[in-house]
């Protein structure tokens, strides 16, 4: 065997994991569909941005880190909190405004944050997370650590300031980190042609910054999952940072008050014929690993689990008028005092 | 105790913190090799090193995101802005980003960071380049701010901001960086939230901070010495928190309050204590609180332009014998 063969069948994922995979794909999307029914009836305040038709880009990419790495994303957050293992009635309880919620109710839908799973959010102003993701790979580098940083954003944020600003600097001091652009062909309701210069993204970050760009299909979870792992051994490697654009689709709207009017109904329905769950269904069954027996299971175990959840996260207990005080400050003082 | 100036206090304060916490380090433009734009980091490339003294591109929004994405895993940093008036293309970091992550995640994080550098005019540098952001960055909740008006203060307080747990802003000033000041050998910290009496009196309460500290001293020694008038003039020290005791005790005192600050006039720090002083001292106040402020219009460059808009002791000293029905 070659070493690249070596080194692709090192980089395989077990069977076992794969149907993993598949089962927080199926998470994600009965999560958010409960999420969209609970929005409807009121029980989700804010903006609120599914995730559904990206889920290989969350579950791919994150099989391929390590618990001790560190994930930041914008505010279309629920696949990644869910991929990176944030408990389900948490998350539903950040939803409802709860106490108990993975932000304490002060974050909501576009906030979701988790220290101990080394998620940091879930930021909403387009871009501005990414120079955090620089900084927070600069301490990578700074205390010499074996972490990497994968921080996500949408085509929409590489057309802001911020963007370009961090680029520069991961590349300038060549930092652990993997810039995970998942181009869903739509920055709210305008494609990715009409904000782009060259919407080509993969080309944009390696003869400006010195951050070599690759694109996969973002359908595709294991091709996702080989790019990054691909990626993060590039990183821990020491090389600096490296750009993936994950080619995706979102089957909602930008938001939950999105009418869609900017594109057709035959153009949904062509990517949905090529859904990353199916996708990832088939290549389990070919596999011998899935069959219809098991798939019926599985789908009615997550079911269950996600109506358990937000069932749970109804009862949790709402935060009270003093808390709105609390976590101002982490030396806290009070209000103008006498 | 050796006399230094302002400017070499902050170098001290950061030195001796960077060596008492291998987490700090200093990152800004021009800060390493050159030495600092004014020399405030001066020698610290050749002390700790390029891995904790480091330049930065003219990148304000990237790199003040830097320092907070390192703040949210724990480091501590400080960031220069060679001036505030450059932060403002890094508005989002610091005023949304810095005070806000750690409230939207419920406190899951500290963010132990400083962001230092001046604020406030410098020697005609027209509009654009001329801002002060005290009220700008006090209006926010989540940020601390400090605003020294001596080398002994900025001393103390910058250890202290450096040590602190949430994003502190700092703000300095260039005609403040060549002040001098005997100031102790041995460490020492101060509080945050501990207005100073900068000068005792019982005539006429006069509110500063920072650089219109020093205006508001000048101003008290002239009524002294002119007028056998007894200002007493109230140093902040830090914005938020606000000593609000420290300034009612001493309004119920004189029953005069005069503010004096070098931003603009409309909804400014003074404003904000004019407001808090008639909300807590209504009735001993026997004259309405006057504020002193740079004029509201955008700072020219002419010399005599800007000394007409920036307020100055005569100013102050008009203020003071207005709000105390002062007769000549």
């Amino acid at each position: 065997m070659s070493t690249v063969a070596e080194k692709n069948q090192k980089l395989e994922p077990a069977v076992t994991q794969m149907v993993d995979w598949y089962r927080q794909m199926l998470v994600i999307r009965q999560f958010e569909l409960r999420c969209s029914q609970s929005y409807q009836q009121q029980k989700v305040g804010g903006f609120c941005h599914l995730y559904m038709g990206q889920e290989a880009v969350a579950v791919g990419s994150l099989a391929a880190l390590r618990p001790s790495d560190y994930v930041i994303t914008a505010y279309r957050d629920h696949g990644h909190a869910i991929a990176r293992g944030t408990g389900l009635t948490a998350l539903f309880a950040e939803l409802y405004g709860r106490a108990t919620g993975c932000s304490h109710g002060k974050g909501g839908s576009m906030h979701f944050f988790d220290r101990g799973k080394n998620f940091f959010g879930g930021h909403a102003i387009v871009g501005a997370h990414i120079p955090l993701a620089v900084g927070m790979a600069w301490a990578v580098k700074y205390r010499a650590e074996d972490r990497v940083v994968a921080c996500f954003f949408g085509d929409g944020a590489m057309n802001q300031g911020a963007f370009h600003e961090a680029l520069n600097l991961a590349g300038l001091f060549k930092l652990p980190i993997i810039f995970v652009a998942e181009n869903n062909q739509y920055g709210m309701g305008t494609h990715v042609d009409r904000a782009s210069a060259v919407p080509d993204l993969k080309l944009r970050t390696g003869d400006a910054y010195g951050i070599d760009g690759k694109d996969v299909d973002g359908m595709d979870c294991l091709a996702v999952y080989r790019m990054t792992r691909a990626a993060a051994e590039y990183c821990r490697g020491g090389n600096g940072a490296i750009f993936l654009e994950a080619k995706t689709y979102r089957y909602r709207g930008h938001s939950m008050s999105d009418p869609q009017k900017y594109r057709t109904k035959e153009e949904l329905a062509r990517y949905q014929e090529h859904d990353p769950i199916g996708r990832l269904e088939e290549q389990l069954k070919a596999r011998g690993a899935l069959d219809e027996r098991k798939i019926e299971a599985l789908r009615q175990e997550v079911h269950a689990a996600v109506e358990a959840a937000h069932h749970q996260a109804e009862q949790e207990p709402w935060p009270q008028p003093d808390d709105v005080w609390k976590d101002v400050y982490a030396n806290p003082f009070g209000p103008y005092q006498l | 105790m050796p006399l230094i100036q302002f400017r070499e206090a902050l170098n001290q304060a950061m030195c001796e913190e960077m060596q008492r916490d291998p987490e700090v380090f200093l990152i800004g433009e021009e800060v390493a090799e050159y030495d600092g734009a004014y020399k405030v980091s001066r020698g610290m490339l050749a002390k700790f090193g390029p891995q904790r003294v480091v330049d930065m591109p003219i990148s304000e929004c990237g790199f003040a995101g830097l320092g907070l994405g390192a703040a949210l895993v724990g480091l501590r940093p400080i960031v220069e802005f060679m001036t505030f008036s450059f932060s403002l293309v890094a508005l989002d970091q610091l005023l949304n980003n810095a005070p806000k992550i750690r409230y939207m995640s419920g406190g899951q994080f500290k963010l132990p960071i400083v962001f230092r550098g001046i604020s406030g005019p410098g020697r005609q540098l027209a509009a654009t380049h001329a801002w002060s952001v005290d009220a700008l960055c006090t209006h926010v909740p989540g940020l601390k701010v400090v605003a020294p008006s001596c080398p002994y203060d900025a001393k103390g307080l910058l250890k202290t901001a450096i040590r602190d747990d949430d994003p502190v802003v700092f703000l300095e000033s260039e005609s403040m960086y060549t002040l001098r000041q005997e100031v102790p050998e041995q460490e020492y910290l101060l509080p945050f939230g501990q207005a100073d009496i900068k000068r005792p009196g019982g005539d006429c309460t006069v509110v500063a901070w920072g650089q219109s500290c020093v205006i508001a001293l000048e101003a008290a020694e002239q009524l002294h010495r002119e007028n056998g008038l007894e200002v007493e003039v109230v140093d902040l020290r830090t914005l938020r928190p606000l000593d609000l005791s420290r300034i009612i005790q001493s309004v119920r005192r004189t029953g005069y309050c005069v503010t004096v600050e070098e931003g603009y006039p409309t909804c400014s720090v003074g404003a904000e204590i004019a407001a808090l002083v008639q909300e807590k001292c209504f009735d001993d106040l026997d004259h309405a609180v006057v504020r002193v402020a740079s004029l509201d219009v955008p700072m020219p460059y002419s010399k005599p332009l800007q000394e007409h808009v920036v307020p100055d002791a005569r100013r102050v000293v008009q203020a003071i014998q207005q709000a105390t029905y002062f007769q000549g």
